[in-house]
């Protein structure tokens, strides 16, 4: 197969989905441009992972709305696992392919003045805020081919703001369900934490069982302002049959906290980039990620901390478990800049394979342009300890029982970060559908 | 019914191409408790190991049976749901698994799909277990043995041993490392287990645990086999007169398995 290197929309395509779209005239300059570069850049080169066979240019864009779901009580039966009908969130957002299927906000959050919404509303309704945010500060346009073709063709996302001083405990929810592969992927996420507020976040991709081939090419920037403190949890499930590339980026300001909790449990090749920048003094990163690889799909994922603060501090956790013949490669950077005294950077990826023929590497890198600072990496690629099994089936359990105790043992520290019980249980079961 | 017959007969067993055991004989049935005692280096964990089967044993001669069901053709899981059980001298630390998750696991992989342990019964029976070993009920909700100290471990294989009720079990040095209250509800943990239906091998190589758990046969193992059998005042005179009287009369120098006599 060749790769296409001609890009299947055109000026015409985007200036008409944009108008469509009623967005403000930036918009749809900043798409135009990217489509632009998108037709100069070069591809993403991940370490590691040989993509370029993969298909990241062939898809279809149609708009496709999806059905409103009326009631949280008449759930199409995919997401029925996702909630737990005795608690559901009080702040939640479904959408369905390129379109909200339903929404609410707690009237005491609207009253604070959260804006929780899909990102079309928010550009007609917030226009100046999101322009304040999309792609300038996080991720640019013109970082390669796939983030340029991610600005020109957008066609989903959310858009969260917490004003100054408003903590909330209660989680956001946003299920993204990918229903129809007929129209790729093109979502976009952006999370504020104003000033001294706080926030917790969870989202899900799914999508329906299909055979056709499709592309998701998301992009995710968070925002934690001065003294600002965002959680945010994410299972990826997408299918075998989507190649995906995602990034999700942070940035933190002064004393200002992002921490992550990611189940990045896609199906399909996937190519997925997870970086903070940890630019205040005093701010603070936890990169906690779980994976499961399965079949031949190819993975490879970057954690990267980035510190330019003062006495800021990082921390990667990754663990990865590897059956059949998966290939996971994790890539872990923490990155210490001139003048960031006092920083910690700290990094832990470890894989475990199930499999002779699973293949996997842990690649660790520590880049210190700073002295007075502190460091340490630890990474593994190891298998199951067959006295860990002798043990354990010596209790009656067998193989297969003690295999996946071993796995779910192995993956807890990252799983139980998961800042929602429900979604900590759905990926604890997404775990056990991959796993066996 | 009464209890279940573990039969060992000749048995053999070599780890990486070195024969440990030499031709072990024992029989342990329902409602007996035995002690195999013997210095370090004997074969006592050996035997342990090859009745449950390790991978890093192998059997090269001789046989072992449950109720005349052939052991050694079983998987370690099978041969734990015929019913037998080993509290290990070394317990593996299991990462990110709550004991009480395991617990409730190798539970139900006994009692088989469909009739899994009601939770709420599952909690109830544990926590009578744990306070009747006087362990933190914390315990439940930690990684299972990890960070434990070496008397939290034993105490938890006992746990492990009163939760899963085996028809035979075999204890290798449960008493290493306990002081002397933990001793005592060690002990009393294992005497709790005493019932017709119950057949029980303490390894140790103290006679201080028989001080509180009285066996009814005593086998002492040098070089790989059991050199001597008693009842319980064989114990007494080894802790009073240590391993010398005994090596002189059936003339062993070297009681390790490295020698022959
Ligand atoms: N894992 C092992 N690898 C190699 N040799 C072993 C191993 N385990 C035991 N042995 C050998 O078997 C002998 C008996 O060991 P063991 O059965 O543990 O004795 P005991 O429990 O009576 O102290 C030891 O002296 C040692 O030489
Ligand atoms: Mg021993």
């Amino acid at each position: 197969m060749t790769v296409e290197t001609k890009l299947p929309y055109d000026k015409q395509y985007i200036e008409s989905f944009s108008s469509d779209r009623k967005e403000p005239e930036w918009m749809k300059e900043l798409r135009l441009h990217a489509l632009e570069k998108a037709d100069q850049l070069e591809m993403p080169k991940p370490d590691k992972t040989n993509i370029t066979r993969w298909n990241f240019t062939k898809f279809r864009h149609d708009y496709i709305p999806g059905e409103k779901i009326a009631s949280m009580n008449e759930l199409p039966e995919l997401l029925q696992e996702y909630f737990d009908q005795d608690n559901i969130p009080e702040n939640l957002l479904i959408q369905r392919n390129q379109s909200v299927a339903y929404s609410t906000l707690s009237e005491e959050l609207k009253e604070k003045g959260v804006i929780f919404t899909d990102i079309f509303t928010a550009l007609e309704q917030h226009g100046d805020l999101v322009k304040k945010y999309f792609m300038t500060d996080a991720v640019s346009v013109d970082q390669n081919r796939l983030t340029a073709l991610h600005a020109a063709l957008v066609n989903s996302g959310a858009f969260i703001y917490v004003p100054k001083n408003v903590e909330i405990e209660v989680p956001l929810q946003i299920v993204f369900w990918h229903e129809d592969p007929s129209a790729a992927l093109f979502n976009h996420v952006i999370v504020v934490a104003d000033e001294n507020s706080k926030l917790t976040v969870v989202e899900n991709y799914l999508s329906s069982a299909s055979e056709e081939e499709t592309v998701a090419n998301i992009v995710e920037e968070v925002f934690a302002h001065d003294n600002a403190k965002i959680s945010f949890g994410a299972v990826d499930h997408l299918s075998s049959k989507t190649t995906t590339y995602l990034n999700r980026r942070g940035v933190a300001y002064e004393n200002a906290t992002i921490d992550w909790a990611l189940g990045q449990m896609n199906d399909g090749n996937t190519v997925s980039e997870n970086i903070t920048h940890l630019i205040g003094n005093g701010s603070s990163s936890n990169a906690n990620a779980v994976t499961v690889g399965r079949g031949k799909q190819i993975q490879n994922f970057t954690a990267n901390i980035v510190q330019h603060g003062k006495g800021s501090d990082g921390f990667i956790l990754q663990r990865g478990v590897m059956l059949e013949g998966a290939t996971t490669i994790f890539n872990a950077i923490g990155k210490i800049e001139h003048g960031a005294i006092k920083a910690n950077s700290e990094q832990e990826s470890r894989l475990l394979m199930l499999s002779p023929n699973a293949r996997g590497d842990a690649n660790p890198i520590l880049l210190i342009e700073e002295n007075d600072v502190t460091a340490g990496h630890a990474a593994s690629v190891g298998r199951v300890d067959p006295i860990q099994m002798y043990y354990l089936m010596s209790r009656g359990l067998p193989k297969d029982d003690a295999e996946r105790l071993v796995i779910h043992g192995f993956l807890a520290p990252v799983v139980t970060q998961l800042p929602i019980e429900s979604v900590k249980k759905q990926l604890t079961q997404v775990i056990e559908r991959k796993v066996y | 019914m009464a209890g279940s017959v573990l039969e060992i007969k000749n048995l053999h067993v070599s780890i990486e191409d070195k024969e440990i055991l030499k031709g072990v004989d024992l029989t342990i049935k329902g409602g007996e408790f035995h002690a195999i005692m013997g210095p370090n280096g004997t074969g006592k964990s050996t035997l342990a190991s090859a009745i449950m089967g390790h991978p890093k044993y192998e059997v090269t001669e001789g046989s072992i049976t449950l109720n005349g069901e052939d052991v050694l053709e079983m998987e370690v899981d099978e041969r734990a749901r015929a019913g037998l059980f080993l509290a290990m001298q070394y317990p593996s630390e299991i990462s990110g698994v709550t004991t009480s998750d395991f617990l409730r696991s190798a539970i139900n992989a006994r009692r088989g799909e469909g009739n899994e342990i009601p939770l709420m019964k599952f909690i109830k029976e544990l926590d009578k277990d744990l306070d009747y070993l006087e362990i933190d009920k914390s315990m439940a909700t930690r990684y299972l043995n990890e960070g434990f100290s070496g008397g939290e471990k034993k105490r938890n294989e006992i746990l492990q041993l009163m939760q899963l009720k085996p028809d035979i079990a075999i204890l290798d040095e449960i008493d290493s490392g306990l002081d002397i209250d933990a001793l005592k509800v060690v002990s009393k943990g294992i005497n709790k287990m005493r019932s017709e239906e119950f057949g029980c091998l303490i390894i140790t190589h103290y006679q201080r645990l028989l001080n509180y758990i009285t066996p009814d046969f005593v086998h002492v193992m040098m070089q790989g086999r059991i050199v001597k059998s008693g009842g319980p005042e064989l114990a007494k005179r080894l802790e009073a007169e240590g391993y010398e009287w005994l090596k002189e009369e059936l003339g062993i120098k070297d009681e390790t398995v490295e020698q022959n006599a």
